[in-house]
């Protein structure tokens, strides 16, 4: 009796928001999937079809070739491997430094980087389009990659620092009374154990990169060099709206972002519980 | 130190001093990048609030002294509508994503079949941009596609097909909802990290004590989130006052402004090239705005830093 009311309580105030926490999350992915599937005319048609009774790639063939899809999706290729590149360079550098050095100027160096992250990103969108607008590199990567890089830094600087405090002193001390110079064991000693930590950072900075869109807008006034966020919200706002690409280039965008989560989803849980820990 | 012990071990010295340069070495370039692309334009957005300074007419660019601010606080139709819409927006979505972000944290924290991968799809809104999850919702809201629409009217809750976007009784409501979606596994990311540092036997200790699961989860897992939900609260609050993709993408601040806030009005004028100046003195208010709810809020909630 006891058992049988636990039961019913345990589906009651357990499985079943469980599953409603499942659908909510799982649901508009399923529809996009679902439309980018459709027949154009079947898009519309009532009632509505909740699977693609005649599935289609027609809509991913427009996307890709048509609407432009393919260059979106290298654009953003570029601007985020190069970021990601640039980031994990400086910041294994600085967090290296931070974490392994005592030096004048440390906690100012760390307050420095704390206080980045309240600032409103909102807030460059003027003053960063006035100066590469003088720079000349409107609708150039590097303006994108330079600004991506700048963000991120702060927080992936922090990262590093956390996931080098972890590797022991004493292997780069050893190293060092074999004769290895700083770099050296730097390359050969240190690279190899933080290897873990510096794909979670790469991840997390590629799919920062990958999603932004604020900036990117202001930043990019061709067609031609458009992200994919920037695509994305250029076909929505066009006239005559094209629903079957639109969500076709949308599954074409979650792709690669949510591949990258799951492939390092524990690293970048734990670092960003980490880091908002404290 | 004397200056006779010091040339006494000149070549000790030089070493030394070489070392004490790596740690800047290494931090050097991240601190020009930042010093340039993120501390230098802040400082030139106070500069232009003090401007007149369009793009596109360089030559009237002048020097406005308080010009643009006393133009906010006076003539500004849009400014304070506009700033309350900001509040109904972070209230709301800090709010909401704080409670349904602890719900599935302590739902993800039971052990169940499955476990991980249900964890691994509740977390995936999060690698979500803005934007794509405006495509998302715009295709469920869809007046003439939209399973919203036809949901409700199999319920027979609504008898005709609504454009919830386009509508000032539904659209805020409507982009809050998909800006839930995608802010929600934030909150229960972080706070499933800190549920997963309580030690068990303080649950177990309790349980003798005869306490019930809400009353541990009173005085015990509430007390120990404490410091994560503050800066979680807080972190959130500030990137939501400026988060603007899914606004930008699903109404564009409209109907009738019902969904500008503060940022989308800024966002708006930088996109459409209006006066850089203007906006930038907007920009520098609600920077003062979040700088100043920032330190009260951390003064407030006594919030301490474990070292």
């Amino acid at each position: 009796m006891v058992n049988s009311r636990s039961r019913t309580n345990k589906i009651l105030f357990f499985y079943l928001p469980l599953t409603l926490m499942f659908t909510w999350t799982i649901f508009p992915i399923y529809w996009t999937i679902n439309t980018a599937f459709k027949h154009e005319g079947d898009i519309v048609k009532r009632p509505l079809e909740y699977f693609p009774t005649a599935p289609t790639v027609e809509n991913f063939v427009v996307a890709w070739n048509n609407v432009g899809f393919a260059t979106f999706f290298k654009n953003s290729l570029i601007v985020g491997i190069s970021t990601v590149l640039v980031v994990i360079v400086l910041s294994t550098l600085s967090g290296y430094a931070l974490s392994r050095y005592k030096f004048k100027g440390k906690r100012s160096f760390l307050l420095m980087l704390l206080a980045t992250q309240f600032i409103p990103r909102a807030m460059l969108i003027i003053p960063l389009f006035i100066i590469f607008k003088s720079m000349g590199l409107i609708s150039n990567p590097l303006s994108l990659i330079i600004t991506y890089t700048a963000v991120e830094i702060p927080f992936t600087t922090i990262l590093m620092s956390g996931f080098i405090g972890n590797i022991p002193r004493d292997l780069e001390e050893a190293a060092a009374v074999d004769g290895a110079s700083k770099l050296q064991s730097l390359r050969l000693v240190m690279l190899p154990l933080l290897l873990p930590g510096i794909v979670a950072t790469a991840v997390f900075t590629f799919i920062y990169t990958w999603n932004e869109f604020l900036l990117a807008l202001m930043l990019t006034n061709q067609q031609s060099k458009f992200t994919l966020p920037v695509g994305l919200s250029f076909m929505m706002g066009e006239f005559n709206v094209n629903y079957g690409a639109l969500a076709a280039g949308s599954v074409i965008a979650l792709i690669p972002a949510v591949i990258l989560f799951a492939y390092a989803q524990k690293h970048l849980v734990n670092g960003l519980g980490g880091a908002v820990k404290g | 130190m004397s200056s006779k012990q010091l040339s006494g071990d000149v070549k000790v010295k030089r070493k030394f001093k070489i070392d004490n340069w790596i740690p800047y070495l290494f931090i050097l370039p991240s601190f020009l990048i930042i010093a340039t692309f993120l501390f230098y334009p802040i400082g030139t957005v106070f500069y232009y609030s003090f401007q007149h300074y369009d793009i596109s007419a360089p030559f009237y660019n002048k020097f406005a002294g308080f010009e643009n601010f006393v133009k906010i606080f006076t003539a500004d139709k849009l400014f304070f509508p506009s700033l309350m819409t900001s509040l109904k927006w972070v209230v709301s979505q800090v709010g909401l994503q704080l409670i349904f972000g602890l719900l599935f944290a302590v739902m993800l924290n039971q052990t169940f079949k499955l476990r991980g991968f249900v964890r691994a799809i509740a977390f995936i809104p999060w690698a979500i941009s803005g934007v794509l999850a405006s495509v998302m919702w715009s295709l469920m809201y869809n007046e003439h596609m939209g399973v919203f629409n036809d949901i409700l009217m199999k319920l027979g809750i609504i008898s005709e097909p609504q454009a919830f976007l386009a509508s000032t009784s539904s659209a805020f409501i409507a982009v809050v909802i998909a800006e839930l979606w995608r802010g929600i596994p934030f909150f229960a990311i972080t706070l499933l990290a800190s549920l997963q540092s309580i030690p068990e036997e303080l649950y177990e200790a309790s349980d003798i004590d005869g306490a019930n699961k809400w009353e541990s989860f009173i005085h015990i897992t509430l007390p120990h989130l404490k410091n994560t939900i503050v800066l979680t609260t807080l972190l959130r609050t500030v990137w939501e006052f400026n988060n603007v993709d899914l606004i930008f993408n699903l109404t564009g601040g409209g109907p009738a402004n019902s969904t500008t806030t503060l940022t989308m009005y800024i966002a708006n004028l930088a996109v459409n090239g209006s006066d850089f100046g203007y906006g930038s003195a907007l920009t520098v208010i609600s920077f003062l705005l979040l700088f100043v709810f920032a330190m009260v809020y951390l003064k407030i909630t006594r919030y301490e830093r474990e070292d």
